[in-house]
């Protein structure tokens, strides 16, 4: 995909980007949550080690996002992944807001 | 993207890199420059008088002045910072913070008199520093669009790792008598894949410096959003002490000073104090960092009002901690001596090359046909290229220039100079994008090499009566003639280079993405 003329060809790529954008983040910011809580070290370490793997956790899904064959199928990885580490996330932390879990 | 991963993956490194890329060339620019921060904010207050060494007595009595000012100027302040002298800059800078959102005082103190230091008027070094991660815009602004283009850029550096089929070879291919695009594409695989573990390494460390605003939801969870908390209880800081809402009065510093300096054997940098008119008014002592790569600043912190000693931080990071610190660490190069901070300077300069040939190279690779006329985002890309890359070089010595020719008594000076740096790069940057392309490249960075040579003559001009070390002086007027020399022998080569006729019609006829690897 050079340059996409076709209107369906450049809704493709924007759609590629806002997901890679939007899900990269969203994955590496429940990830960053769901491992700070989670990882069996003391508190401040577990936050470190996942805030510092934040971001290569979400240079992968952008990779992810454009190197699927097609943006559905993209979309469907991408947001089944959040849907499974929202859902991790929400046991761990109770059924509160993020936060006020003790 | 039907076409397979290494082709996805070469669209994605070609357009992420293209929409950062004069961003990330600023970025690279004015970080490369802040290895020298120290350097630069030396030779652009040349009254400054170095002296041999600092007594211990002498930063007691320094820290007394610095408080009775602060007590007299900023009463109101919930923070004072307190910078004390060294050796190389034997003067008292305080800052102070009154509230949230209203600008931070600023003064520079002579330590012997506690009066105000008699330089002229400069940001200094600090400007590019400050520049390299805010771009001169509000701080939340600047920082937000840098870590995006960041992690762009690591986007770029992924996808072009995965792009190069043989990336071994490619260290060592330079095509210089091919084709413009060949030679271009080596240009950036060669400045990309050398320095390579640098880029990765300064990007990713980078975007770590600020992960705590790009990326707050492990506190969040954790900690409830208190990053405070988070910070004290990894040992990077001293706990925090809510203030009690009774007034106090400050104990004399003079001596948490000379206690703080019996427990720590770094040298001290810094006094924090917190809310210093509380009775639960607080004073840290920040010492340097010891020899190694972590960011890691011993700490003595002392109730204010009686100047009791409550918390002593010196190493024993746990090993998470210690990798985020030893990040920063790296990114900052502190702990780099002389050659070491050549080396890194011509890593950055080497991330400055790949950024700068990357973007040629995407209007290289789709120079129009012979005849015909260029569209307007070729035309746009081409004028933002020369905007960047020769406009900002003379935008930084306009800078310099405007340093040393402004009169010392203007008022606003150290605006001024501001003023200059970004009216000399919007002025290259809209005069280059008029004439065609192969004269713009060739006036502008002529221009940023007269622009340079003009900074020494002006500096041998004006200064030199005032150099307390000439040779220092002329050291750095040296980089600077070699940084002239460099601007001018690529305007020389833009003008005698001639691309082989049959390569740049071939160049010019599969404006398609470059192809990175051999095809």
């Amino acid at each position: 995909m050079a340059l996409s003329p076709t209107l369906p060809g450049r809704a493709a790529v924007a759609g590629r980007v806002v997901l890679a954008a939007g899900g990269g983040y969203g994955i590496a910011a429940l990830s960053t949550a769901l491992l700070s809580l989670t990882l069996p070290m003391p508190r401040a370490e577990a936050v470190t080690t996942a805030t510092l793997a934040s971001f290569a956790i979400m240079i992968a899904i952008v990779v992810v996002a454009f190197a699927a064959r097609s943006l559905a199928r993209a979309a469907l990885v991408i947001g089944g992944l959040a849907v499974v580490l929202g859902l991790a996330l929400w046991l761990v932390a109770g059924a509160g807001p993020i936060g006020a879990a003790p | 993207m039907k076409k397979g991963f290494r082709q996805s993956m070469a669209w994605l490194h070609t357009w992420s890199g293209l929409v950062v890329g004069w961003v990330l060339f600023a970025v690279f620019v004015t970080g490369t420059a802040s290895y020298y921060r120290a350097e630069i904010s030396r030779w652009m207050q040349p009254e400054l008088r170095r002296e041999a060494t600092v007594t211990p007595d002498a930063l007691a009595q320094a820290a007394d002045l610095a408080v009775a000012h602060l007590q007299a100027n900023a009463a109101g302040a919930r923070m004072w910072f307190v910078t004390l002298p060294t050796a190389e800059r034997p003067l008292v800078e305080l800052f102070w913070r009154t509230r949230p959102g209203t600008p931070p005082g600023h003064v520079l103190l002579d330590p012997r008199t506690g009066g105000p230091a008699e330089l002229r008027a400069t940001k200094g070094g600090d400007f590019f520093y400050r520049f390299h991660f805010e771009l001169h815009l509000p701080p939340l602004w600047g920082r937000w669009i840098v870590g995006i283009c960041a992690m762009i850029m690591l986007v770029a550096l992924v996808s072009g790792v995965i792009t190069h089929r043989r990336i071994f070879s490619d260290f060592f291919t330079l095509r210089r008598d091919k084709a413009a695009q060949r030679g271009w594409l080596d240009a950036h695989n060669v400045s990309g894949v050398l320095a390579l573990p640098f880029h990765l390494m300064i990007t990713y460390t980078g975007v770590v410096t600020l992960a705590l605003m790009y990326m707050p939801w492990g506190v969040t969870a954790a900690y409830h959003g208190d990053q405070q908390a988070y910070f004290a209880e990894t040992g990077q800081i001293t706990q925090g002490r809510p203030p009690a809402g009774q007034p106090g009065t400050l104990a004399p510093v003079g001596p948490m000073v000379r206690e703080a300096m019996a427990r720590i054997p770094e040298p001290l940098e810094r006094l924090t104090i917190i809310n210093p008119r509380d009775a639960n008014a607080t004073v840290v002592a920040v010492f340097e960092e010891p020899h190694g790569l972590s960011h890691e600043h011993p700490q003595v912190a002392f109730a204010g009002t009686s100047g009791t000693v409550v918390e002593v931080l010196s190493g024993g990071l746990r090993p998470a901690a210690k990798t985020f610190t030893t990040m920063v660490g790296l990114h900052e190069a502190h702990f780099a001596g002389p050659a070491l901070r050549v080396l890194f300077f011509l890593c950055g300069l080497m991330g400055c090359a790949m950024v700068g040939s990357g973007l040629v190279l995407w209007c290289v690779a789709r120079l129009p046909k012979a005849g015909a006329p260029a569209g307007l985002g070729w035309r746009l890309v081409h004028g933002l290229n020369v905007g960047a890359i020769a406009g900002l070089p003379a935008g930084i010595a306009a800078y310099l220039l405007a340093n040393r020719l402004l009169p010392l008594d203007l008022a606003g000076r150290a605006e001024r100079e501001v003023w200059v740096f970004f009216g000399t790069w919007i002025v290259v940057a809209v005069a280059g994008s008029l004439p065609a392309p192969r004269r713009a490249w060739r006036g502008a960075t002529a221009l940023v090499a007269a622009l340079f040579v003009a900074v020494v003559v002006a500096d041998l001009a004006t200064a030199q009566a005032t150099w307390d070390d000439p040779a220092w002086f002329l050291g750095f007027d040296a980089a600077l003639l070699a940084l002239a020399a460099g601007f001018a022998v690529i305007s020389h080569k833009v003008d005698r280079f001639a691309a082989p006729r049959r390569a740049r019609a071939a160049a010019g006829g599969q404006a398609g993405e470059p192809q990175m690897g051999p095809a």
